[in-house]
């Protein structure tokens, strides 16, 4: 694994360790984020939970963030103002994967869209666009 | 089945002998899956809305350094009360799939404090389900977040399957 992808996995907060997500290195520029199927992530029996899907998608798109901003990430706090989400296919009971990328990150918003699949990156199971308000800290 | 848009007052008609008790399902949904997991709970319901609730928890926590809950286990909770407020507009349980789900986060969570998500079924079509909801941590006035989204009904079949044939 690379410096900054060990780097962002101390980034991971309490919800996304408990749901079981880690960082599995970085792909195409941006973080990986992958995450055994459980019980703890089912809804409709056999299928993941709409709800920890896109709990996957904002974990996605806030580690990109995080990657994005770089030296700068340290100095700023950053709030998710809004997310959407689309459900394009069940996600089934085998490991997920989800990378957000960043559209725009300008000095008081950013823009990320995330996207997780399953087995075939071709095949996404959701998509997301997400806006974030960046904040100085202190 | 002899059921008429009239007979429905315009709804769908619900497949006999599934009848939907937002209460027992509930009860199921505190034990199960991902709903268990989080800890979430059926609080009470109406003709078209229903009120659940998700107690904070540190290992829910989006940021350690203030204690607010994640935003997932948000959604979570929004998907879940907005999807029962069909259940309770329909008077009956049908399957159904997550289309689309917008939420805008207003302000932080408070730390410690429980979050209550009423949601709403404010248009029951065919195919369709339109819902919105309101996340808070006890005064709906001062929300946490809003969201509104669009459920597709489906079809029974494979709806859901053994979660051990995945593999």
């Amino acid at each position: 694994m690379s410096d900054s992808a060990e780097f962002l996995s101390e980034r991971l907060p309490p919800y996304a360790r408990s749901m079981g997500m880690r960082i599995e290195g970085l792909l195409d520029g941006s973080p990986l984020l992958a995450m055994d199927f459980s019980d703890r992530a089912m809804g409709r029996p056999g299928f993941l939970h709409g709800g920890a899907i896109a709990g996957m998608l904002e974990i996605a798109a806030i580690m990109a963030l995080h990657a994005e901003l770089g030296e700068e990430d340290a100095k700023v706090r950053i709030k998710p103002v809004n997310i959407s989400v689309e459900y394009l296919r069940g996600g089934v009971t085998v490991e997920t994967f989800a990378r957000g990328e960043v559209i725009r990150a300008g000095r008081r918003i950013a823009n990320v869209r995330a996207e997780a699949w399953q087995a075939d990156r071709d095949k996404p199971l959701a998509s997301c666009w997400m806006n974030f308000l960046i904040k100085p800290k202190g | 089945m002899e059921t008429t848009p009239e007979s429905t007052g315009g709804r769908p008609a619900i497949p006999p002998g599934l009848s939907f008790d937002p209460s027992q399902f509930g009860k199921f949904m505190m034990r199960h899956g991902h709903t268990g997991f989080i800890g979430m709970q059926y609080r009470t319901h109406g003709d078209n809305w229903i009120e659940l609730a998700l107690p904070w928890r540190e290992d829910l926590v989006g940021d350690p350094e203030t204690g607010v809950l994640a935003s997932g286990p948000i959604i979570s909770l929004l998907d879940n009360a907005t999807s029962m407020s069909v259940w309770a507009l329909r008077g009956g349980f049908r399957p159904q799939v997550t289309l689309d789900l917008r939420v805008d986060y207003v302000r932080a969570a408070t730390p410690g404090k429980t979050i209550i998500a009423w949601a709403e079924c404010y248009q029951l079509k065919k195919s369709m389900a339109f819902v919105r909801g309101i996340a808070h941590d006890g005064d709906i006035a001062d929300p946490v977040a809003h969201a509104a989204g669009i459920f597709i009904q489906v079809d029974a079949d494979g709806w859901s399957r053994d979660p051990g044939a995945a593999k």
